[in-house]
């Protein structure tokens, strides 16, 4: 089986939030307040795609769009044992919104062999917007479900795929080539690269194209990404004070918990 | 808003028969009397179902589809349904609530209607003939508005902590439709299984007491199940301990699990990252217990326990059954 992952490589998210800060233009996160890396749910996806192809076999594309820093989180994919690597660089110095995204992944898909199965994050911990997957799919022309987090083959040329939902989980068929976003489960933590697989992860392909290469301009990637204007950025203040529950000892503290509690519950 | 085929401008909603609906409609309510135009409601199923005539009470109309085939593919159905209707239609903006299949439709049927999309809207106004949407982003650190300019706004909210629709005198119309000429479906409903929960949903719940990875395995949630219950709670987890499989992930709080709003949120050995925040920051009441005195999440609670859990979980559940 052929298998595409699409990497986006973000601000770490979990930078904690004394160090969070808002750049100069007032619109995007200090890229400099933390680190660089792969969205998580990107590297849930391609540790699912690995497993697809440990069981069944077949080859699996990371592709990412973005900065030339990308090339790190596709060196990771390949160090995790993702057999080729692509990029769209990205020169513009500004963040696209989903639905340019979705156009520029969906050029650069075309100028690729086929796939069987396209996969990308169920949202980005950046923007958290979780459209790029669904956009991709039409783009593509291609069926979708989200919030997948377990793929099988169904014969030849079907996949099942168990989406969670609200309440529990869907298991859908769906006929290939699909595409699909990936959430956290208990069974697709991103395994840890060897150190040896990191060495040789830098002797794997890496093909990085221009935006003119995959046949859109910079104009027309500035216009399309108007979709979705952020008009203003701040950080919320934080709030309450915390009263911490003093006592003579455990148990009378235990008491007043209790006692906290109880007039709450009473009053529901 | 802006200038589509017809003089009136329509909001459209998308309402599944779940307990986000009411905080769905109302949203749409508002919006459509704030711009001076007519709130329509797509509601599949019978034109005559208990659901559509309940939807009714709250809309200026409503359109069903009796023969979209959503047994067997709900979430294509929809899509065919939504996107036809709203063809017919012409909405300025389309609403949705923040379950599986709403979430999983909207970047679709914003780029079949040649729209914009987001999600998990806080807040929505229309500015200069767009929509503009407040929501958390960077996992809870900023808040951010964003700017649809390419209409219809096709916008998922977070519905259970929007106010309810109000009833209207007198009820709108319900109307069927025919789908038209719709997208062939291609993937099918094999399976689908619901985990056993004991009383209301997260979502609903008026206490609720989660569990993270400081508890260090699936057993002391038992001790909370046990906890919860003489309380009447219902328990959650951090992502954490969902992703090590102590729980099910239908139990996951935040960004991108459950988000709740009850009288008490009580967090047991949850440091209080930014993205479990998103989740229950609605809570009318945080209270937390931890060994750490910085954890992050003593930020937000109304009192707290710096302390072992193992320490205080059972006598806790002894206490509590005693006064109440
Ligand atoms: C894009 C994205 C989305 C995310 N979405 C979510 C989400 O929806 N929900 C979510 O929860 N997280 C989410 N996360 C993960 C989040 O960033 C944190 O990693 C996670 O919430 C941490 O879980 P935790 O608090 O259980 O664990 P930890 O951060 O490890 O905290 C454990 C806490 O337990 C305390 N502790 C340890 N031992 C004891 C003891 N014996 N008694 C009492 N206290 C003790 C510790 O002091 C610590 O505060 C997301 C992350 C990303 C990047
Ligand atoms: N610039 C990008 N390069 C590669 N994949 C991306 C990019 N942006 C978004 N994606 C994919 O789309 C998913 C959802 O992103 P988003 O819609 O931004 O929340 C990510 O997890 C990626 O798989």
């Amino acid at each position: 089986m052929n298998i595409l992952v699409c990497l986006k490589q973000i601000l770490d998210p979990e930078v904690p939030v004394r160090d969070f800060a808002i750049d100069g233009s007032g619109l995007q996160a200090d890229p400099n307040c933390a680190n660089q890396m792969t969205n998580i749910f990107c590297e849930n996806a391609l540790e699912t795609a690995l497993q697809l192809k440990d069981a069944h076999g077949g080859k699996i594309t990371v592709l990412s769009f973005g900065p030339d820093s990308v090339k790190d989180s596709l060196r990771k994919g390949l160090a995790m044992k993702a057999n080729e690597a692509f990029m769209v660089l990205n020169n513009t110095g500004h963040q696209p919104d989903s639905a340019a995204t979705a156009k520029v992944l969906a050029k650069a898909i075309g100028k690729m062999e086929p796939f069987d199965l396209v996969l990308t994050g169920r949202e980005a911990g950046d923007w958290g917007a979780g459209q790029t997957g669904g956009l991709l799919a039409e783009e593509l022309g291609l069926p979708y479900s989200a919030f997948v987090d377990e793929i099988e083959p169904e014969g030849e040329d079907r996949l099942i795929l168990r989406q969670q939902t609200d309440s529990g989980w869907n298991k859908i068929s769906a006929p290939k080539p699909v595409v699909a976003s990936i959430t956290n489960s208990d069974h697709n933590l991103p395994r840890i690269p060897k150190t040896r697989d990191i060495i040789l992860a830098n002797r794997k392909p890496l093909t990085s194209w221009s935006l003119e290469e995959v046949g859109i301009s910079e104009d027309e990637l500035a216009a399309e990404q108007q979709k979705a204007r952020i008009k203003l950025l701040s950080i919320p203040e934080g709030k309450s004070d915390c009263e911490f529950i003093e006592g003579d000892s455990l148990e009378d503290k235990i008491d007043n918990l209790a006692e906290r509690i109880v007039a709450i519950a009473r009053s529901v | 808003m802006s200038e589509g085929k017809s003089t009136v401008l329509t909001v459209a909603v998308v309402a599944e028969q779940n307990s986000a609906s009411a905080g769905l409609l109302g949203t749409g309510q508002r919006l459509a009397n704030e711009v001076g135009g007519q709130h329509v409601v797509l509601v599949a199923g019978a034109t005559d179902s208990e659901f559509a005539n309940y939807v009714s009470q709250f809309a200026g109309r409503v359109v069903t589809n009796d023969s979209a085939d959503l047994g067997s593919s709900p979430s294509e159905g929809w899509l065919n349904f939504v996107a036809a209707t709203s063809k017919a239609e012409d909405p300025a903006a389309i609403l949705l609530a923040n379950d599986t299949l709403s979430q999983e439709i909207t970047p679709r049927l914003a780029h079949r209607l040649d729209g914009s999309s987001i999600g998990d809207a806080h807040a929505i106004k229309p500015s200069e003939g767009h929509l503009v949407v407040t929501r958390s982003v960077y996992g809870g650190k900023a808040v951010a508005e964003i700017e649809l300019t390419s209409n219809p706004a096709v916008v998922w909210v977070r519905a259970q902590s929007m106010d309810p629709a109000s009833v209207q005198e007198p009820s709108g119309s319900i109307e069927a439709i025919s789908n038209g000429e719709s997208s062939e479906i291609r993937t099918q409903l094999k399976d689908t299984h619901a985990e056993e929960s004991e009383g209301e949903k997260l979502e609903d719940a008026q206490i609720i007491i989660s569990g993270g990875r400081g508890l260090g395995g699936p057993e002391p949630f038992e001790d909370l199940a046990a906890l919860a219950k003489v309380i009447k709670a219902q328990n959650g987890a951090s992502r954490a301990a969902c992703d090590l499989g102590w729980v099910p992930h239908s139990w996951q709080v935040g960004q991108t699990g459950k988000k709740v709003a009850p009288q008490l949120y009580l967090a047991v050995a949850i440091s209080g990252a930014s993205q479990h925040i998103m989740g229950m920051a609605d809570s009318k009441n945080v209270a937390a217990i931890n060994t750490d005195p910085d954890a992050p999440i003593f930020k937000h609670c109304q009192f707290g326990l710096v302390e072992d859990y193992k320490n205080v979980i059972r006598p806790l559940k002894d206490k509590l059954t005693e006064i109440l």
